[in-house]
């Protein structure tokens, strides 16, 4: 990167640096329990959580409030989401689904302000992530269907003879879940940030700083959009993942 | 002020800080500590709330669609009450009517039955009188009869008694 910048000669380009784990106070290493900047950025999305969907719900008004509506709009959404991909014994696991799609929707959203971290643009967040819900949803359909759940594999509509076959396609895709998972959502946000900033990089030009601001007000538009999809998406999927275990024949 | 140690880090990772290893305990620790705080946060006192508004918005919908198909049952029945009475109200002012016209047809057939009575009465008297008095005249001209044919017989110079004299103009004025 740093080369790109010389070469460019006076550009500054870092469009990763708004990636850098540092910690928040001070300066040094960053070790497991160092408070950095991610620490801030999730504990700002857990407090723009609670102020949404507890402080938004104190009234427990019979005609909402704007921002109750907002909270029971959130639930509602996600309720029939996992009522209706995973089914109404899925409903157990909503808690979590809704935990999994709130702390995405806002750690994107938070991450979309000017000087902003983005927790969800790294792999290693996302990552852990997909591997829960891999591994629970693994577990889930050993302990729900027992041997059963090895159905998933065995296509019995079929032909006999291509059934071997595509049980180790479905084997492969199901191992690559947690990967394709996870790096969907991070890319993306990386993606979209990095744009963001090569294009604001742009704009130290004075020829084309209005075309970059332009394009900047675009990707950003692009990237609103794309923040609440990816959280739809990990959701859905992962209610997908859950209908798999607990009803695992096709 | 970070920016040579960042800048360090970055190139070992091959510039990209989501692939510098160093960091990622620290992610995964403050991620596990964010997800349990949330789910902690949900499943405890949002969700619950949240579902509890929820149900008990419906089920006042539900009381208040109930309270509605009610009262229009409620109004269906009066509207109903109010028709049977105007219909008896009706159906009695007809009869009130008829009655109070048979009534009247009655007094007035009375009335005339009298009237009847005491014009047949009256006439019938007319009548007698003037019977009676067809027969005074009828009388009165035999007298008169007789006393002219005596004294024209009388002026002729012929004597001759009343009691012939009357029976001849009884016999003449019969027919």
């Amino acid at each position: 990167m740093a080369d790109d910048a010389k070469a460019e000669g006076g550009l500054v380009f870092h469009p990763m640096d708004q990636f850098i784990v540092k910690p928040l106070l001070g300066d040094g290493p960053v070790g497991m329990f160092t408070i950095t900047n991610v620490t801030f950025w999730m504990a700002l999305a857990v407090i723009c959580i609670a102020l949404l969907l507890v402080m938004g719900t104190r009234g427990r008004a019979l005609v909402p409030s704007r921002i109750q509506s907002v909270a029971e709009l959130a639930y509602g959404f996600i309720y029939k989401m996992v009522e209706d991909v995973a089914g109404k014994d899925g409903l157990k696991y909503f808690p979590y689904v809704m935990t999994l799609f709130m702390f995405i929707v806002f750690s994107n959203f938070l991450g979309l302000l000017p000087l902003a971290f983005t927790p969800t643009s790294h792999i290693a967040v996302t990552a852990v992530l997909a591997m829960a819900v891999f591994i629970a949803v693994t577990v889930i359909g050993f302990v729900k269907n027992g041997a059963g759940f090895l159905s998933l594999f065995w296509i019995s509509s079929a032909p006999l003879a291509l059934r071997p076959i595509l049980a180790i396609i479905e084997a492969i895709s199901y191992f690559v879940r947690p990967v394709s998972h996870s790096i969907r959502l991070a890319g993306n946000m990386m993606a979209g940030h990095a744009v963001i900033k090569v294009f604001a990089a742009f704009a130290a030009i004075a020829a084309i700083s209005p075309l970059s601001i332009v394009a900047i007000t675009a990707i950003y538009a692009l990237e609103v959009m794309v923040s609440f999809i990816q959280a739809y998406v990990f959701a859905i999927l992962t209610c997908v993942y859950l209908k798999d275990a607990l009803h695992p024949h096709h | 002020m970070a920016t040579e140690t960042d800048a360090a880090k970055a190139a070992e990772s091959g510039g990209l800080p989501q692939l510098d290893f160093s960091t990622f305990p620290n992610q995964i620790f403050w991620l596990l500590v964010t997800l349990v705080v949330i789910y902690l946060v949900l499943s405890k006192v949002a969700l619950p709330r949240i579902a509890s508004v929820l149900a008990e918005r419906q089920g006042t919908i539900t009381n208040d669609i109930a309270a509605a198909e009610e009262l229009k049952a409620k109004a269906a029945a009066a509207e109903q009450a109010y028709d049977k009475a105007l219909a008896d109200a009706r159906a009695e002012a007809q009869k009130i009517a008829g009655e109070t016209k048979a009534e009247i047809q009655a007094e007035v057939d009375a009335a005339m039955a009298k009237a009847d009575a005491e014009i047949a009465a009256r006439t019938a008297e007319s009548e007698a009188r003037i019977t009676e008095i067809r027969a005074g005249a009828a009388a009165a001209i035999k007298d008169v009869a007789q006393d002219t044919a005596k004294e024209v017989v009388s002026a002729m110079g012929v004597d001759i008694d009343a009691a012939a004299i009357k029976a001849v103009v009884t016999a003449r004025t019969k027919g």
